[in-house]
């Protein structure tokens, strides 16, 4: 695919279209378009997280294996949003397995290569934190809203 | 909007239990007639009765059939407390109090030409249900409806017959969402907040009407605000310890207003700066 075509499918998704011209270039310099189909696996818990994904189509389920109980799932990714940030907090590995529950269309950055270019211009790396930070803090709201339980007995 | 306000409205009719039906594992529906037939006895969508268990006590429940038919009343009931476990032991045939309808509704009326957006949680889809059936019955009325549903797991989902019914309707968008599942669950996980990710809203013309616990509406306001939904066109249900029902005995006071009077539902900016103080 041309990058010209690529910069505008993925000014279409929501985490980055507000990104400036230069640093969506940057971005593109490490993105595939992947496919993944239902019951498959993106990653699992533990491994290296080499890659972030934004969905494009599809949804993913987040699990924590929790032995006697199985598998729980936590949280659900869909269109439009962003699956994994692990790529750029060390130790740079997977905290959950990511299940595939409806076929998956999505970008995927290559991690490695993002970081090395937000160390190369900290600008690129500046934007990228106040992203993922945002990614983040949904991601804590939600948990901390999970677990007050508001709808318990 | 009060129908029965005054010293009648002290005393409860006998209502007889025609159908129990177990929603969920701690919730149930009451289907009730009044001893008149249920003919002289009407409602608006987000109205609720007083509910007596006798020589137990009283409990407020909201109305969660339709508006439009006036027999088998039904009430939607979390067991939680003393009342409502006697409630669950009922049988069908059974007589219990009823006093009300009490307090106002959602603006229904004022909903008209526009789309509609209901987010709701656990129990709090039960005061909605006579809006979305309103809406249904006069549905060239209204315009796109949009319902956000959370609930704590799959099992723990109200009505699921009809919110499979009402998510293959035309310009009818359903979106449910648990906290919590195990791997049978296809669909989403996270809060009810989350679900605004995948809808598109004329906020411009859509009057919003939440009900659930307290920090559920406290997210969804932020949401929709955020979203460029004016406050005005934002409407809560609060829910306050009921007792008289009519505004005299102050249990459900929540600043200068009674939630059972003036409430249960409010315009949000007759509401939102008691909202976040505490003790009130």
């Amino acid at each position: 695919m041309e990058k010209r075509d690529l910069s505008e499918i993925l000014r279409h998704h929501p985490f980055v279209n507000d990104l400036s011209e230069h640093h969506l270039h940057i971005l593109i310099s490490c993105v595939s378009n992947v496919r993944f189909t239902e019951g498959g696996y993106i990653f699992h818990e533990g491994e290296d997280a080499t890659k972030f994904y934004l969905i494009r189509e599809g949804k993913v389920a987040l699990e924590i294996q929790s032995g006697e109980k199985g598998a729980i799932r936590v949280q659900t990714i869909g269109e439009g949003e962003v699956l994994g940030w692990s790529w750029i907090v060390s130790p740079y590995k997977w905290h959950y397995d990511a299940c595939v529950i409806d076929d998956v269309r999505a970008f995927a950055f290559d991690g490695k290569c993002l970081r090395t270019k937000c160390e190369a211009d900290h600008d690129f790396g500046y934007e990228m934190i106040k992203r993922f930070s945002q990614v983040l803090e949904q991601n804590l709201k939600a948990a901390r809203y999970q677990v007050m339980d508001v709808y318990g007995r | 909007m009060n129908s029965n306000v005054g010293i009648d409205s002290m005393i409860p009719v006998h209502a007889h239990i025609r159908k129990i039906v177990w929603e969920t594992e701690d919730t149930f529906t009451l289907l009730l007639e009044p001893d008149n037939g249920g003919s002289g006895f009407h409602f608006f969508p987000g109205q609720f009765n007083m509910l007596y268990a006798f020589g137990v006590g009283e409990s407020a429940i909201s109305i969660s059939s339709d508006p439009s038919k006036n027999d088998n009343i039904a009430h939607t009931i979390h067991r939680v407390g003393t009342v409502t476990s006697v409630f669950s032991q009922l049988e069908k045939g059974d007589v219990i109090g009823l006093r009300g309808p009490f307090g106002n509704g959602w603006p229904v009326e004022k909903a008209k030409g526009k789309d509609v957006c209901i987010v709701t949680g656990g129990i709090g889809l039960a005061p909605l249900r006579p809006v979305l059936y309103s809406i249904f019955n006069n549905r060239r009325e209204y315009g796109k409806i949009f319902l956000l549903y959370g609930a704590r797991s799959p099992l723990d989902l109200l009505y699921r017959v009809e919110l499979e019914k009402w998510g293959k309707m035309k310009d009818v968008t359903v979106q449910v969402i648990v906290d919590r599942c195990d791997t049978s669950w296809k669909g989403h996980i996270g809060v009810v907040t989350k679900l605004f990710s995948y809808i598109k809203l004329n906020t411009a013309n859509t009057i919003a009407m939440i009900c659930g616990p307290e920090i559920m509406m406290k997210f969804t306001i932020q949401e929709l605000s955020q979203r460029g939904v004016p406050l005005e066109q934002i409407y809560i249900s609060m829910e306050r310890n009921m007792k008289c029902g009519i505004g005299l005995c102050g249990h459900c006071q929540c600043g200068p207003k009674f939630v059972c009077k003036d409430g249960p539902v409010f315009a949000l900016p007759q509401i939102s700066h008691f909202l976040e103080k505490k003790e009130i």
